[in-house]
């Protein structure tokens, strides 16, 4: 299976969009060869500018470029994105409701050896919270590149979160992915797994590894966390009754926090958070990080289990 | 001079070269024969300079109205400027008030966005809403919310209030100008506590690099914010050196003085190469006895008793 990090594609996506429209506009801080946007600054150099090691005047710089009429793609490390210049993203941004694009790699303990202050598990929540504010993980090169021409043509401000390691690439090149709504990729009736991000591809591992075990269960893409499609969780709610949630982000505000939000107020089954269990992360490779934070296929097979039990305890 | 504070006005490169873009001269002083040459690029005499004094003081008396039918607001920072404004509004800037998103418009963002009130007032001189409108500041379900939100009022160029942000959506709409091949002039109003906010210094620090001579700072130097003098705050002195090192023109004026304004607007059209910060020495609350030079009325509002005495005074 071939690997392709999603910053990669991100790079070859901005690259394409900059050739079919005038107005968009690439900024950075520094990390254009990390985020990939060096691929925009070479092919358009006029209409790139790297605003130096200063996120917040470019959340700020971004949000009068769009005022201007661009569609503007601001990159960063995502906890550097999302974290440090997070009220000018507030603020200038969403609040104005204007057509700014935070496109953030390296997400997610999958940065591994930087550490633990590079590794951004916080920002799918610091960004679901805002009005406005659509928030996209998708899950592999295919899915980033629809889902970075989705935004360009989606009027208003988009989170779209990446990561730095090579992933598998799940997605057909003639997949359809829309807004708000999740792409059911495999159904069994025994539980259902919602993941986004690099935690998709452990999903179908891990519904492989349940189906030797003689249990079915139904594998949900949610690569748009907001507007979550909450017409689907509820839906797999009432067939499966046991639901896991698996990224690779804090479990607190990110996917599986906006499902149990959906789940308890409109359709209450057990909901089994797989994600990070409120820490910080350290440095290491991403395998090593991955197996000791719990994100592996093997981590959702015992949740899916869990929640099977939850459920059947509760009949 | 009818200001009780010494000043030494400088200007940089008044006489010499203004086209460098590396040099910030040290303090030369201006002479009142350099204000004449800068007054006479464009036409400065004592009629337009009544007119304008005409319209900054309407612009109190509405300033005043509206923070009474409030109840509540910032008068003492709305007042300081108010000369500066008028400057912009009925001298300096190219606006459609029909149409108000006219792509070739100057653009003004009020990076204090506290001072509101001026803003609206000015908006409502101009004729971008019914002047009815203003009693409407601050309530519920009116446009003019406490601090200018773009959605809501036509003119409005940027949604701003909090600190420090103004200046980089400034920053974004010079660099969408240039990138457009647009002549537009975008101006920042900066308060001097304003420039404690670090993502200021980010955003004098991209104007500079990207020389963007589109762009003009003015700094409302009041001396005064919500907790004391700025200098027993938090020093932001000397403010026009700062901006000098950073390698944009800088220019103190009085900015109470029409000529003052009038000329360092001019200097700063004509120049090539560099942005320019005009730092402009105001009293908070200007032109109300009980008001001025006093901390308290940073964000307080007349009770309708000082509104009568205000406006007896402005008359």
């Amino acid at each position: 299976m071939e690997k392709v990090a999603t910053r990669d594609a991100y790079g070859k996506s901005l690259v394409k969009l900059g050739q079919m429209y005038e107005n968009v506009v690439v900024l950075d801080a520094d990390l254009s060869k990390s985020t990939k946007t060096a691929d925009f600054a070479a092919a358009f150099p006029e209409r790139f500018f790297n605003m130096g090691i200063a996120e917040q005047n470019m959340m700020g710089t971004a949000a009068g470029l769009a005022a201007a009429g661009k569609v503007v793609f601001a990159s960063s490390f995502a906890v550097f994105a999302t974290g440090r210049a997070w009220e000018q993203v507030r603020n200038s941004i969403a609040y104005a409701g204007l057509n700014v694009k935070v496109c953030a790699s390296h997400a997610g303990v999958t940065v591994g050896e930087d550490g633990g202050s590079h590794q951004s598990v916080e920002d799918i929540a610091l960004m679901r919270v805002l009005p406005g504010m659509t928030v996209l993980v998708p899950a592999d090169a295919v899915a980033t590149e629809k889902l970075v021409t989705a935004v360009y043509h989606q009027e208003g401000p988009a989170y779209v979160r990446l990561g730095r390691s090579a992933v598998p690439t799940i997605y057909r090149p003639e997949q359809e992915l829309h807004m708000g709504r999740g792409v059911e990729l495999r159904e069994g009736g025994d539980a259902t797994i919602i993941a986004c991000g690099i935690m998709v591809y452990q999903a179908l591992e891990a519904a492989r590894m349940l189906e030797e075990k003689g249990l079915r269960v139904s594998v949900v893409d949610m690569f748009c966390i907001k507007p979550l499609d909450e017409e689907l969780i509820c839906r797999k709610a009432a067939e499966t009754g046991a639901l896991v949630t698996a990224e690779e982000h804090s479990v607190i505000g990110g996917l599986g926090g906006a499902v149990c939000e959906a789940v308890a107020a409109q359709c209450p089954v057990p909901v089994v958070r797989v994600g990070v269990q409120d820490r910080f992360g350290q440095s290491g490779t991403p395998e090593e990080l991955l197996a000791f934070y719990g994100l592996t296929a093997g981590n959702l097979v015992k949740a899916v289990e869990k929640a099977i039990s939850l459920r059947d305890g509760y009949r | 001079m009818h200001l009780g504070v010494p000043f030494s006005f400088k200007l940089s490169k008044c006489n010499e070269d203004r086209n460098n873009t590396h040099v910030f001269s040290q303090g030369y002083s201006v002479s009142n024969q350099c204000w004449e040459v800068l007054a006479g690029m464009h036409e400065i005499n004592e009629q337009v300079v009544a007119e304008l004094q005409g319209k900054a003081r309407v612009l109190r008396q509405d300033i005043v109205k509206m923070l009474g039918q409030a109840g509540s607001g910032h008068t003492g920072g709305s007042l300081s400027a108010a000369d500066i404004v008028a400057c912009l509004y009925f001298w300096e800037m190219k606006l459609d008030t029909r149409n108000p998103r006219w792509p070739d418009r100057d653009r003004f963002v009020l990076s204090k966005g506290h001072a509101a009130p001026l803003l609206y007032a000015v908006l409502a001189e101009k004729g971008f809403f019914p002047r009815e409108d203003l009693a409407g500041l601050r309530k519920f379900g009116s446009p003019l919310q406490g601090h200018p939100d773009m959605k809501k009022v036509p003119g409005v160029e940027a949604s701003t209030g909090s600190l420090g942000q103004g200046i980089a959506w400034a920053i974004g709409m010079a660099l969408a100008g240039r990138l457009d091949r647009k002549d537009y002039r975008v101006y920042a109003l900066l308060g001097d506590g304003e420039l404690q906010e670090g993502m200021v210094w980010e955003a004098v620090m991209a104007g500079a690099h990207y020389r963007l001579d589109n762009l003009v700072a003015i700094v409302d130097f009041n001396g005064l914010q919500i907790d004391g003098r700025v200098e027993d705050v938090m020093s932001p002195l000397p403010i026009a050196a700062k901006f000098g090192a950073f390698g944009w023109q800088a220019v103190e004026i009085d900015g109470h003085d029409y000529r003052q304004i009038m000329g360092a607007l001019n200097l700063a059209r004509e120049t090539r190469g560099r942005p320019t910060a005009i730092v402009a020495r105001t009293i908070k609350g200007r032109g109300i006895s009980f008001i001025e030079n006093l901390v308290d009325w940073h964000g307080k509002a007349p009770n309708p008793e000082q509104v009568a005495q205000a406006l007896a005074e402005l008359m």
